[in-house]
């Protein structure tokens, strides 16, 4: 069995006998990378560890607990009054309730301070290691998982899950006597830091184990999950982390957050890099049809897409939004001859649905699954030899994130392949392409912690117990996001979670949280900690609408009731759409007949030219690495032979026609069109920092008095029209490029802009309902009266005018630099080309603006002017009547 | 700018005649330059029944009897939530009394109706900040104040001036909270809100719900809510579709048919 004598060597030294038997009953050999992580925790460091999909990175990540707890049971204990606990066969993975170790005398001195508790506590050893996972479903899986090594070698170890399905008797018991390893979501972390068993429950935690840890830190959650990190550091001074991770393009900001941080420098976990696995095989498909011009439906390749399918054992199709994903999924279903089985699932379908199609896919019987990024993440599933990825990758470590869904062992290449839906999306997947080969990462920076995060962790904090600001903070500080939160912005953040955090200092009387003469912060009522358990987390889904299948209207007949619930989809889609538009969902087309109260209610349409749903779910905007290395293949044509002929043709024209931007330029082309006139740029930064741009040139242009009339953006460019000639002005000088993209436009325009921005107003939604200012709506509550409940667009315009600067505002505009207005991208842009603009006046349309301009009608026109709107609809019902 | 909304009441509208509503580009032309007090000030006079200028600030003036009626201001609503732990901003209160003091400064009204539902809760009058209670007192200076109960206030209050009553009659005219239906009502309660849509982007605006004989007015609070126009609490009471939504614009009201607007 031995292969390798150093590995054999340092497991001898590191795992027991029993270990060894079982990873040689399975014919396995412990991994250097486990290896390396059973030495870090002997010797008490916090580690990192990045590890390739199929790396045995979750065993790696339990190996030391498992090694802990089978010691603890088998050696003397140090504190020498505990008895050895037997791991009895019969009962598997259940441990022995009178086990009575003694814990560590860390957790003894925390315990003696934490307030007497009326239950008999002590009689389990306390809690050992907490597992966070992104998604419960994966804890779940991991525990099952886990299970088996624990059976097999019958260790002491008791483990148990701990999430939103979890019964609350079995929550409650886990309070009082908690399991030795629990699994579990950064949510329920926040919660059971909430309740004053916090101290007894934590204080003997030795380990955390941060799976998907490059997921987590990139989101509010990775605040909110910090946070607590940072309460358990003060619980359990002894404790250690472990991050478990893909590969990341800054290892280094993963490894600040496994560690508290000091108050001057900074603090990195150690960091471990398992072997690479083998390189995919990647490759673009090289399509025998016509490529697109533009649209994102990858009609052209279904054909063969569907043969890819029929040669492989399962595949996985990914997509970038929900309505791809059904579109794709339909047309499959259209030629699938053989009546393959194909499944479809995204984030919007019933939870009961997706688990079925989860479970087939297990099971084995599933041939093909068309996906959104609602299976980027999670359970593995061994038997998938090939990733299909529509559309455009968008980023480098998001695509081989996708692809390493494909074949979980290590050793064998994971098999991809990637389907471009039109010309762009093909020099984006060359681009891709590169950087897989090069095995270049793009995922985004740290995040400074969000204030409105903060301000949930302090009202949770409250709800634990009473504590002192100055501790407090110095605890926050520690937590790697809010390492440079400065004292007055969280004084404001308890002044916010106290009475609102208003100028006017109304409601003194009415707070949450109150001073008391002991000098500790406590809530005013055990109402507030009931609201907070409710309201707790920072996933701020937009209210989403029911929808439901009922048979269709005869004119005026009333809709029958209580249809099948096929899943949700956003408010805001809803509220676009008129009774009798046709969409596509849950694999059907659609017709909408009606809402009732939180429902809608649909039939199936005879329609079979549906109007797309354009809601938006899973869109992500091109990764800045991946824009500049389309700019690059742009730029030099040399690199165009790696490109399908068709797209080559096409920028050859572009070439003849008009002209191709140097890397660092930015191509701004104007020309004649119908009776309009047009101006397109090719800044490809992204649909959200292009439909910001849109908005803030239409208002320059507009003061410009060029009077614009709409524009539409995509993924690579921006086109704005208008009736007068915008292309002579600029050539004669009246308007100037460099002062019409100038960088002051993220001055006041925006903020003229802001104040009106839907986009801006949801936005602060979610801050406010993070923060607490408003709660969720709840199953139930929907039904009172619109009239009756509060919203928060009219919160926002009397906050904006009364108190600027108050830090709900400031939490949204923190998040509108990168959300959905993708400000910061937008404004290093702006840096970018400052000097390098080149104009080329045209007369008629150029190559490479047609993908955009195809767009027109096609996509939703913005623009927030909508008194202008309302002026022509009305304009509009004029004519009709006039004539 | 404003659009001068025709209303008729029974008594003085001949039967069988529809209210005319006029084309708001008749006025545009001219006004796009004029700032916009003048333009509160152009008001049409349709001959025959009572007209009334509607403001697209949300309030109605009727310049035979130099009247001006708001609806729904529900001040203290931001203290009424904060009382039961949501604590919104402490502003809306001043915030609608500005808005209110504006059009005050501007109609300069001899008297000024509040339909009802003026406090959130019964206990808003007490809550009422100083200084929100002191430019309450300065616009209620020289004219009458009347204000009319509502659901949210049926009881008169102490501390806010003005008189209180159930139902002003005025005319051919009844002023009044809760809509009754009855021919000549204007009132408020139901908080109108029309949504349309063009050219694939719906907007939603307080709006004018009106037929020929009643009207129900938009909600002034600064933090009230709305209730579509589609809702069947309308149908309920125009009894069909038959009524316009005049929305209100930036600077002037844009009127749809029910039928034209939007459902929820």
């Amino acid at each position: 069995m031995s292969v390798d004598t150093a590995a054999d060597l340092a497991a001898d030294r590191l795992l027991p006998d029993v270990f060894t038997r079982w990873f040689a009953g399975r014919g396995w050999q412990p991994r250097t990378h486990q290896l390396d992580l059973l030495a870090k925790a002997k010797a008490g460091r916090s580690t990192l560890l990045i590890a390739p999909t199929g790396g045995g990175k979750t065993l790696a990540g339990f190996l030391p607990t498992l090694v802990e707890l089978w010691e603890r049971a088998h050696l003397t204990p140090l504190a020498g009054r505990g008895r050895p606990s037997e791991a009895r066969a019969g009962e598997g993975a259940s441990r022995s309730e009178e086990g009575g170790d003694a814990p560590s005398s860390g957790s003894i001195s925390l315990r003696s301070i934490s307030p007497p508790s009326p239950r008999k506590r002590g009689e389990g050893r306390g809690l050992h290691t907490l597992y966070i996972s992104p998604l419960k479903a994966l804890a779940v899986d991991i525990a099952r998982n886990l299970e088996i090594p624990v059976k097999e070698m019958g260790l002491p170890v008791r483990l148990e899950t701990r999430t939103g399905d979890t019964p609350a008797s079995k929550r409650q018991r886990q309070r009082r006597d908690p399991p030795d390893i629990l699994l579990t979501t950064p949510e329920q972390l926040a919660l059971l830091l909430a309740t004053a068993d916090a101290p007894y429950l934590f204080g003997s935690l030795r380990r955390v184990v941060l799976d998907e840890l490059h997921s987590l830190v990139t989101s509010k959650r990775g605040d909110l999950l910090s946070l607590g990190l940072a309460r358990l550091f003060t619980l359990a001074p002894q404790l250690t982390t472990v991050g478990l991770s893909a590969t990341v393009a800054e290892p280094d900001d993963l490894r600040r957050f496994l560690v508290p941080q000091p108050l001057e420098g900074e603090a990195r976990a150690d960091l471990v890099v398992a072997q690479a696995g083998a390189q995919p095989h990647v490759s673009m498909l090289d399509t025998e049809s016509h490529l697109p011009w533009a649209g994102h439906s990858a009609r052209h390749a279904l054909g063969e897409i569907y043969d890819l399918i029929k040669t492989h054992k399962t595949t996985l199709i990914f997509v970038n939004t929900r309505s791809q994903a059904e579109f794709i999924f339909q047309e499959l279903w259209r030629i699938n001859d053989d009546n393959l089985a194909i499944a479809l699932h995204h984030g919007s379908l019933d939870v009961a649905q997706r688990r079925r199609v989860e479970d087939a896919m297990s099971a084995g019987k599933l041939r093909a699954v068309v996906c959104t990024s609602s299976l980027d993440l999670g359970v593995d599933w061994g038997d998938v030899d090939l990733v299909i990825n529509v559309g455009a990758p968008k980023g480098s470590s998001r695509l081989l994130q996708r692809i390493g869904r494909s074949n979980h062992r290590l050793d064998e290449p994971s098999e991809a392949v990637l389907v471009p839906a039109n010309r762009f999306e093909v020099l984006e997947c060359r681009a891709a392409l590169d950087a897989v080969a090069e095995n270049a990462q793009d995922t985004p920076p740290a995040r400074t912690g969000a204030l409105d995060v903060l301000a949930q962790h302090i009202l949770g904090r409250a709800c634990g117990e009473p504590f002192f600001a100055d501790e407090l903070y110095a605890e926050v500080r520690a937590a790697a996001p809010y390492a440079a939160l400065t004292r007055p912005d969280f004084d404001s953040a308890v002044d916010f979670v106290a009475t609102g955090g208003y100028a006017l200092k109304a409601y003194e009387r009415f707070a949450k949280i109150r001073l008391g003469k002991d000098g500790r912060w406590r809530i005013t009522h055990p109402r507030i900690a009931q609201r907070y358990r409710l309201n707790v987390g920072t996933i701020v889904e937009a209210d989403m609408i029911k929808v439901r299948l009922v048979r269709s209207r005869a004119s005026g007949a009333v809709i029958p009731r209580g249809g099948r619930l096929l899943g949700q989809v956003e408010e805001y889609f809803i509220e676009t759409l008129a009774p009798g538009d046709t969409f596509v969902f849950a694999g059907e087309i659609l017709k909408y007949e009606t809402l009732v109260e939180d429902e809608v209610y649909v039939s199936r349409a005879t329609s079979s030219d549906p109007k797309v749903p354009a809601y938006e779910g899973g869109k992500f905007p091109l990764s800045t690495y991946l824009a500049a290395r389309v700019r690059n293949i742009l730029a030099h044509p040399d690199a165009w032979r790696a490109l399908p002929t068709q797209v080559r043709e096409w920028l050859e024209i572009q070439q003849w026609r008009s002209m191709l931007p140097a890397a660092g330029d930015l191509l701004v082309e104007t020309f004649p069109r119908g009776e309009k006139y047009y101006l397109v740029c090719y800044p490809f930064e992204g649909r959200l920092a292009h439909q910001t741009l849109g908005m803030l040139l239409t208002r320059r242009l507009e003061r410009a008095r060029q009077r614009p009339l709409g524009f539409v953006a995509n993924e690579y460019a921006l086109a704005v029209w208008g009736l007068g000639d915008l292309g002579q002005r600029i050539a004669r000088g009246d308007i100037s490029l460099a002062e019409l993209f100038s960088e002051d436009m993220l001055g006041d325009d925006l903020e003229e802009w802001l104040a009106e921005s839907a986009l801006m107003k949801r936005t602060f939604r979610s801050c406010a309902i993070i923060a607490g200012l408003i709660e969720r709506r709840f199953p139930g509550e929907e039904k009172s009266r619109r009239q009756l409940t509060i919203s928060t667009d009219l919160v926002y315009d009397v906050l904006r005018k009364h108190q600027p600067d108050h830090i709900l505002l400031r939490a949204a505009r923190a998040d509108a630099a990168s959300g959905l207005l993708d400000i910061k991208r937008l404004g290093d842009a702006l840096s970018r080309i400052k000097g390098r603009i080149v104009h080329k006046v045209l007369d008629h349309v150029s190559p490479l603006a047609v993908p955009v301009m195809l767009e027109i009608g096609r996509e939703t026109v913005y623009g927030e002017a909508a008194d202008t709107l309302l002026a022509e609809a009305a304009d509009e019902l004029i004519k009709e009547a006039m004539s | 700018m404003s659009f001068s909304l025709s209303f008729r009441g029974v008594r003085q509208s001949p039967q069988g005649e529809s209210g005319r509503v006029r084309n708001p580009y008749s006025q545009t032309g001219v006004m796009d330059s004029s700032p916009r007090a003048n333009a509160r000030d152009r008001n049409d006079i349709v001959a025959g029944g009572v007209t009334l200028l509607a403001d697209p600030a949300g309030a109605l003036y009727w310049p035979e009897h130099g009247l001006l009626a708001v609806a729904d201001l529900h001040l203290e609503k931001g203290s009424s939530y904060a009382a039961r732990g949501v604590l919104l901003p402490p502003y809306d209160t001043a915030a609608t009394l500005a808005r209110l003091a504006r059009l005050v400064g501007h109609y300069a009204p001899r008297c000024v109706v509040a339909l009802g539902d003026s406090f959130h809760d019964g206990g808003g009058p007490a809550r009422l900040a100083d200084a929100d209670r002191e430019s309450l007192t300065a616009m209620q200076r020289g004219r009458d104040w009347i204000w009319i109960t509502g659901n949210h206030d049926p009881e008169p209050a102490i501390g806010i001036g003005g008189s209180f009553v159930e139902t002003l009659t005025l005319g051919a005219l009844t002023f009044r909270h809760l809509p009754t239906g009855a021919e000549g009502d204007i009132c408020g309660h139901l908080h109108p809100v029309a949504r349309v849509s063009h050219r694939g982007r719906a907007v939603s605006r307080r709006c004018f719900a009106v037929d020929t004989t009643r009207m129900v007015m938009p909600a002034f609070g600064s933090f009230t809510g709305g209730l579509n126009v589609r809702d069947a609490a309308f149908a309920d009471l125009f009894g069909t579709l038959a009524f316009t939504a005049h929305m209100l614009g930036e600077d002037r009201l844009y009127a749809f048919t029910a039928k034209r607007c939007l459902p929820d």
